[in-house]
């Protein structure tokens, strides 16, 4: 499966390039750009571990690209996703958000189902990948 | 226009029997509007031969404190406050015997956080007055003192992003067709496949409640089943609109209860439910950490002409302070009414902290909300993917993209069809922050995206031709109307 998170995710995967470019339309917008990566992809994980602060003042598609290399070469067997946050009154969050890298093989997530009163089903999802240790999830 | 006050004062204003209404003190052409006057913006069309100022006097009077004599019994109140003022008159352009009237309200005139108290003057008795042949409400000013009475939407576009964890593009979504018909199973397959495919959401249509096919029971909880399998299939949070429209409050609240105990993440009302119940479900939803998406079902019974009712604007307005997170604001491009311009008007009103006065989109008044939370607009109705580009650039990025019969008419299936549609969107959106013109590329941008995603190839084929081009009717009083060519 493919995990669709992000605003990129339908399309292949983003060339550097492509990736330079959308943080460029970041920084043009005065959005600082935050890289953040996780071995645990599940919809409800807000909080993925931050690569270092939100980078509120660099303003050069260069140095945030050298930041995501850095970031791969530590962490290239997870998901990393880059952000762009909007600090102006009004929306003080995410403006957007989308998905730079993501492992080889994605397992995907399963449905559990707890049958409960009457029809009523409790659902709960989880990652096959995230059954394992944090960090043993993705490498081989 | 007759810009002198005639307001007879002391005891001859009091004298009992009849009186006009431009001399009992409802046309004061010196009135300043005060920052706290809450204002209205009329048109007013006269029967044959009654005054213009006279006629606007009128509905000053009508919607405040007249009746159709004098009154000695005004005099144990401060009157002068409660009256309403038409202050400002103007001859409606190329539109003989039409007047804008402009009416401000004293802000005691009405109850803190209830439309229904704001309605019942506003639009109540003076709408059958019989002076007036015709009579529509254009737009309205709140002074933030009222703006405040309100709780505004339950949840407003930046939390809804939050929780939904999705950034930086248009939600999707589609609703399930046919509307009437299908069976609890038959429909959460419907919603699943769209879910899959790629939708963020998926509707109940407006007439969907609890009828003989599929008892409204049947069709939470399979929907819910539909929603938890398509987000374990794609990782991504996803939702659909359950309608909990229905008979009683009691009803409704039965409804919406069980769709929060399901998980539901968005329930839905419509807006024929009333302004009271309204507000009842959008209390209820910020209780309950629900979105609450409203479909503006009847508004077009009133809305839709220029001459008598009350502009969506108004609508618009009423919905932000009542405090739901979704309302319908129309396509330009679809296949329901909606000037380019008006429309505009519509999504800055939804969206916009504070709303300049623009003429030529039919924003009358400056609109200051106060940090009021933002209304997410959703357009519906006749859009496919060919359209991206379009819809883009007119509706922006803080929408709700709804394509039913684009997703579920897809020659190869439903997911197909909400893929295609994801595709497009990502195109696009990848484009235009890449400083791509995509407004006049966008048919090759979509071409472009097309060669690796076959069901956008199919769509594009299938609807390459499909536009809704017919003039508005309802558009604004300043600017040469454009129609909307695709």
């Amino acid at each position: 499966m493919r995990v669709t998170q992000g605003c990129f995710s339908f399309l292949p995967d983003l060339t550097d390039e492509q990736i330079r470019s959308q943080v460029q339309y970041c920084l043009e917008k005065g959005w600082a750009v935050n890289i953040e990566f996780t071995d645990d992809p599940h919809p409800r994980n807000t909080y993925w571990e931050m690569w270092g602060l939100p980078m509120f003042d660099l303003r050069d598609a260069a140095g945030i690209m050298k930041e995501l290399a850095d970031c791969r070469r530590v962490y290239g067997d997870r998901y990393i996703r880059i952000s762009g946050f909007d600090a102006s009154h009004g929306w003080e969050s995410v403006r957007i958000s989308f998905i730079a890298n993501r492992p080889a093989n994605e397992p995907g997530f399963g449905l559990q189902r707890q049958e409960a009163k009457g029809r009523n089903t409790r659902y709960s999802t989880f990652s096959y990948a995230a059954q394992k240790p944090e960090g043993e999830r993705y490498s081989s | 226009m007759n810009d002198q006050s005639m307001t007879v004062r002391g005891k001859e204003r009091y004298k009992s029997g009849v009186m006009e209404y431009k001399r009992m003190g409802y046309w004061e052409p010196d009135y300043q509007p005060r920052d706290t006057d809450v204002i209205a913006l009329f048109r007013v069309t006269p029967q044959d031969g009654v005054d213009p100022t006279e006629a606007c006097a009128a509905v000053a009077g009508e919607s405040s404190t007249a009746t159709w004599t004098v009154v000695w019994t005004d005099r144990l109140t401060a009157a002068e406050k409660y009256r309403a003022k038409c202050y400002r008159v103007d001859p409606v352009p190329n539109s003989p015997g039409s007047y804008f009237a402009y009416i401000a309200y004293d802000l005691d005139l009405f109850e803190p956080g209830s439309i229904s108290n704001l309605t019942a003057s506003i639009i109540g008795n003076v709408f059958g007055f019989k002076p007036l042949k015709a009579l529509r409400l254009e737009d309205m000013r709140f002074p933030v003192a009222y703006v405040k009475t309100f709780q505004g939407p339950a949840t407003g576009i930046v939390v809804e992003r939050e929780r939904l964890d999705k950034f930086g593009r248009p939600l999707l979504g589609a609703t399930v067709k046919p509307k009437l018909g299908l069976s609890g199973r038959n429909y959460g397959r419907v919603v699943y496949e769209a879910l899959k495919g790629g939708l963020d959401f998926t509707k109940d249509d407006e007439n969907i409640n609890s009828q003989p096919f599929m008892h409204w029971r049947e069709r939470f909880l399979y929907c819910m089943e539909a929603v938890n399998r398509a987000q374990a299939a794609t990782g991504e949070i996803k939702g659909t609109y359950l309608n909990v429209t229905a008979a009683t409050m009691e009803d409704m609240y039965e409804r919406a209860e069980f769709a929060h105990e399901l998980g539901s993440n968005i329930a839905m009302i419509d807006l024929v439910i009333g302004y009271t119940a309204i507000q009842s479900m959008a209390k209820w939803a910020r209780r309950n950490d629900m979105i609450l998406h409203l479909h503006r079902a009847g508004h077009s019974t009133y809305t839709r002409q220029r001459s008598h009712g009350v502009s969506f604007r108004v609508i618009a307005k009423w919905m932000r302070l009542a405090g739901v997170d979704h309302i319908h604001a129309g396509t330009v491009v679809g296949k329901l009414e909606g000037d380019p311009n008006t429309t505009r008007g519509y999504y800055d009103i939804c969206r916009e902290d504070h709303v300049p006065e623009n003429l030529a989109h039919g924003i009358f008044f400056d609109q200051h909300w106060a940090s009021l939370n933002k209304l997410m607009p959703v357009a519906s109705g006749g859009i496919h993917a060919g359209q991206m580009h379009q819809l883009l650039d007119l509706l922006g990025e803080d929408v709700v993209l709804q394509f039913g019969g684009g997703t579920i008419g897809h020659p190869r299936g439903i997911q197909a069809g909400a893929t295609a549609n994801r595709v497009a969107l990502e195109a696009m959106i990848l484009a235009r922050n890449e400083g791509r013109d995509f407004v006049h590329e966008g048919p090759e941008i979509l071409a472009k995206a097309a060669l690796t995603c076959t069901p956008l190839r199919e769509a594009l084929e299938v609807w390459k031709d499909v536009t809704f081009n017919y003039e508005s009717t309802d558009a604004p009083d300043f600017v040469p109307t454009p129609s909307m060519a695709v």
